[in-house]
């Protein structure tokens, strides 16, 4: 099939951008997404032109490197699904796609369809962790966990720092992933001592890089690739008014 | 050069508690006036930032992706192994060293191994502690599996995203120490060569991925968890940024590469469906649990697999090793399929894919078992390949998925260069010829957490801080390297991409180095590397400029160090006229096909010492002894 793409070009952060539109031709419909934009970047070199830059590594739906927009939509129509993950047989000959990169303050485009979300790793290093010293743990099965409490604890621990939340809200929130980190060892008996901490920190780091406010759209559980549900917000807004009312603190 | 693996004296199970006693240590006042880099964010890397940040020492962390926590030890999904013996069902330190030391085909050491089964119950207490959730019983005691043809259940595994689980708590682990200003970490830092003075290790010269600038980091010591390099076959099961780099490079500059033909093919992966095709997908080695492998017992048969009656397919496992069937370990299951592929049975569209069946257990246990114990990897292969695996057989084909060669490291995790210490799968260490399932993210963790924290001490004990002048000749020295290497690739523009010459470097190395290699076939890409290495030198095409975010030439200056390592590779390869693990020399096989180690001629490490680009390297050989277990031929029958 043929594939017609309009994609965002923007040489670094300080250019300006712009759509340029280029064609795929005989695009098989087993290649994933990213295979169908290689074929393009190999006929770009060829060509004498600059490839189009892309975040990716593992192709597998894991890592959280690759992400951008299609048609407006984040890691494209296919829900559940992160943009390496998504093959060309869910699209038809002769469809025009848009691709454009994460939007939000707090992501700033580094070139084309790479965004800088540093932002993520400074919400984490505020709190996102149980502080154990190498060495110092207790013998594993000497805190009898129930299997709800952990099974709840993974579904958030398995959100994989893509940003399409953030690009999917209209206010770019960064709440559904704060929420998943801070969710996943708030459930865990391990994670209960810091817990209030922990919240606060980072909700606050959060607000200071530029991130918005969450109004409810639940855009980001729409495109979430991993699924993470809202009611994590949910949770964090209480601990986070449980902590503000001094929760925890001596 | 004398290779001395500084392994400690005295009775097995006493070694690494008499060396940490004998090791010495550093005053903590000091630790903080000491400067060491990490490179590598992985398990390996990150668990070596957050513990050494913890003593006090100053830590630099580089990776390439954009957050430490995206680094490829993210991908493994079904487990890590620990001898626990939660199950009760005998497992012991001992046997999981036996096992390992039996699985790795006897190629080796036991002191380091025994110490891998030692740390490993340690790691468990501090993962759950760090909040990873592993899969629980519902008394809400851990769970277990058994995996890869073990006969004890010592697998822990946080449903089919295990790697992930345990990255995100090192880099939880890692970012604490972030926060306390004990680690910078640089993401998108590539290293592109290693700074070597006066025969130790001082730092590194790197590349800011976004803006191009070089620029040199000095230290007291030098950590490499980079990784495999099983991308010299483009195709693998690693992620696409997974390259030979920092070790080829520290290479280049003097330390010794080891048993670098000793890859692991892991055989259940999904096939290649195009020439456009840029990775492969591993399917977990826990389906072999319930999934049957087949294929049609006649040649090209073309029928849909569900109109193939039972009477005409043959479960080729199961009949040739009756009593480990389709459990056999990784490297008996590859190259059997790849047989059976060779002899024409093969299946799907290029012929080179076998059947891996659920209808029976399916049958036997009902489809909710089946995707409640793998409902994620069936999704995946369906995604991938549009197929429903509920309803027909998934099919599968064997995929290069780890390297167990690497650098060259001591007991102490120190290469022959002072101050260069491999952690992780960067080293060659642990797991011999054939790395046992569940027990890469086990090794990594086990350097990181538990190895390196005692025996960089012992080190820097002995080596006062001492800075190196910025404008030292070999720091300038290096700088220039790589300065004039990325001018020279960005100046060819020549006519082929440089993903064209990976493709073509990886058919060459898959067909002549891969499941099977043999003497004509070694010499042949022998011949060919070079070839190939002088064209791409010579008419490669990159884009862009050196000073901005520059994909191709990232991806070139790891190809073109591919280009010399597969040279190496074959070069292992060709010396090495024994079969063992993953390692299958045609020339070296039993009445029944079976690999056939030579223990007399080949029971020793191979070293491989650099001489120059296309220059043979030198090789330096480290007997193995074996005390504790006695070497057998493997048998799955
Ligand atoms: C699909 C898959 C599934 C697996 N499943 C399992 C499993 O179930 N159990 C198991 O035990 N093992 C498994 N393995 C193997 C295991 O995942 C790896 O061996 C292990 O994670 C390697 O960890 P590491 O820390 O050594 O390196 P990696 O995790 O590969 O990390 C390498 C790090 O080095 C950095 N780096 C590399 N080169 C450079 C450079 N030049 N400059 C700067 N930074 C650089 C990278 O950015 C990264 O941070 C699996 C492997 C694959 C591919
Ligand atoms: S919550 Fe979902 S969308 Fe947001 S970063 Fe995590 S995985 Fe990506
Ligand atoms: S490339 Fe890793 S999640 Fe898409």
């Amino acid at each position: 099939m043929k594939i017609k793409l309009n994609v965002w070009r923007q040489p670094s952060s300080e250019a300006s951008g712009r759509f340029e539109p280029h064609t795929v031709e005989n695009v098989s419909q087993h290649m994933s997404f990213l295979e169908m934009l290689d074929v393009l970047n190999e006929q770009l070199v060829l060509e004498g032109k600059d490839p189009v830059a892309f975040d990716h590594d593992c192709r597998e739906g894991i890592c959280g490197s690759c992400g951008f927009t299609i048609n407006g939509i984040a890691h494209g129509p296919e829900a559940g699904t992160t943009v390496c993950q998504l093959h060309m047989r869910k699209f038809k000959d002769g469809d025009e796609l848009w691709l454009e990169p994460w939007r939000a303050a707090a992501f700033p485009v580094l070139r084309d369809l790479i965004v800088d979300r540093t932002g993520f790793d400074s919400i984490v290093e505020a709190g996102g962790y149980i502080s154990v010293r190498t060495g110092s743990a207790p013998d594993a099965n000497s805190i009898p966990i129930s299997k709800e409490s952990s099974d709840s604890a993974f579904d958030a621990a398995a959100c994989i720092g893509c940003g399409a939340c953030v690009a999917a809200c209209p206010n770019a929130s960064a709440m559904l992933f704060t929420s998943a980190k801070a969710s996943h060892l708030g459930l865990l008996p391990q994670g209960q001592p810091e817990r209030w901490r922990r919240t606060q920190s980072m909700v606050e780091v959060m607000e200071e890089i530029g991130f918005g406010h969450c109004t409810n759209h639940r855009e980001c559980e729409a495109v979430c690739p991993k699924e993470i549900s809202v009611d994590f917000i949910a949770r964090l807004n209480r601990d986070y008014i449980q902590a503000s009312l001094g929760r925890g603190s001596k | 050069m004398e290779l001395n693996a500084k392994i400690p004296e005295g009775p097995l199970e006493q070694k690494w508690d008499r060396h940490r006693f004998d090791m010495r240590l550093v005053n903590p006042a000091n630790k903080r006036k000491y400067q060491i880099i990490i490179v590598g964010t992985g398990l390996a890397g990150a668990s070596a930032a957050a513990s050494l940040g913890e003593l006090g020492y100053n830590i630099k962390a580089f990776c390439y992706q954009d957050s430490a926590r995206r680094a490829h030890s993210i991908a493994a999904q079904g487990g890590i192994n620990a001898a626990k013996n939660y199950q009760n069902d005998g497992d012991t330190i001992f046997r999981l060293f036996y096992d390992t030391v039996k699985g790795g085909d006897y190629r080796a050491r036991e002191a380091n191994v025994y110490r891998l089964a030692q740390v490993s119950v340690d790691i468990i207490d501090q993962c759950v502690a760090q909040g990873v959730p592993f899969a629980r019983e519902y008394g809400g005691l851990l769970g277990n599996r058994s995996f890869g043809g073990a006969q004890v259940s010592r697998t822990f595994y946080a449903r089919g995203q295990t790697g992930q689980q345990l990255l995100l708590g090192a880099y939880s682990a890692l970012a604490a120490q972030v926060a306390a200003g004990k680690v910078k970490v640089y993401p998108r830092t590539e290293m592109l060569d290693l700074i070597v003075v006066d025969g130790r290790a001082r730092g590194i010269v790197t590349r800011d991925m976004v803006t191009g600038k070089l620029e040199s980091h000095l230290a007291d010591a030098v950590l490499l968890c980079t990784g495999g390099y099983g991308n010299v076959f483009y195709l693998s099961t690693n992620a696409k940024g997974c390259n030979v780099t920092a070790t080829w490079r520290a290479h280049k500059r003097g330390a010794v590469f080891a048993n670098p033909c000793f890859t692991q093919i892991h055989p259940t992966c999904i096939p290649v469906s195009g020439d456009y095709q840029s990775k492969l997908t591993l399917m977990s080695e826990s389906l072999r649990n319930d999934g049957r492998i087949w294929v049609p017992k006649k040649p090209g048969d073309a029928r849909h697999p569900n109109d193939i009656p039972e009477s005409e397919r043959d479960y080729y496992l199961e009949r040739r090793y009756p009593s480990f069937g389709n459990l056999v370990p990784r490297d008996v299951a590859s190259r059997a399929a790849k047989k059976a592929c060779d002899e024409g049975y093969g299946v799907g569209e290029s012929r080179y894919g076998v059947y891996l069946d659920f209808g029976a257990s399916i049958q036997r246990l009902g489809e909710a078992s089946i995707r409640e114990r793998y409902g994620n990897l069936f999704h995946m292969y369906d995604k991938i390949t549009g197929e429903n695996p509920y309803r027909q057989p998934m099919r599968i084909y064997p995929a290069v998925h780890y390297t167990m060669g690497g650098l060259w490291v001591d007991y102490n995790l120190m290469s022959n260069l002072d101050g260069l210490f491999v952690l992780g799968e960067a080293n060659f260490s642990d797991h011999g010829a054939n790395r046992l399932g569940a027990s890469a993210l086990m090794q990594g963790l086990a350097d990181g957490y538990f190895v390196i924290p005692y025996t960089i001490g012992d080190f820097l004990a002995k080596h006062p801080p001492s800075p190196v002048a910025a404008d030292h000749p070999s720091v300038k020295d290096a700088e220039r390297g790589v300065r004039e290497r990325s001018e020279k690739l960005l100046a060819i523009d020549g006519k082929r991409t440089v993903d064209s010459f990976h493709r073509e470097l990886g058919i060459l190395v898959w067909d002549n180095c891969g499941m099977a290699r043999n003497e004509a076939g070694l010499k042949d890409a022998l011949k060919r590397i070079p070839e190939l290495r002088d064209e791409f030198w010579k008419n490669v095409r990159v884009a862009g400029a050196a000073e901005s975010l520059n994909q191709s030439l990232e991806k070139a200056g790891r190809v073109a160090d591919f280009l010399e390592f597969g040279e190496l590779m074959c070069r292992d390869a060709l010396t090495r006229t024994e079969s063992c693990g993953g390692h299958f020399r045609e020339e070296s096989q039993t009445e029944e096909g079976e690999a056939k180690r030579d223990d007399e001629n080949f029971c020793f490490v191979s070293a491989w010492e650099f001489q120059g680009v296309g220059k043979e390297p030198a090789l330096h050989k480290e007997p193995l002894e074996f005390e504790y277990v006695s070497l057998t031929q493997r048998s799955y029958k």
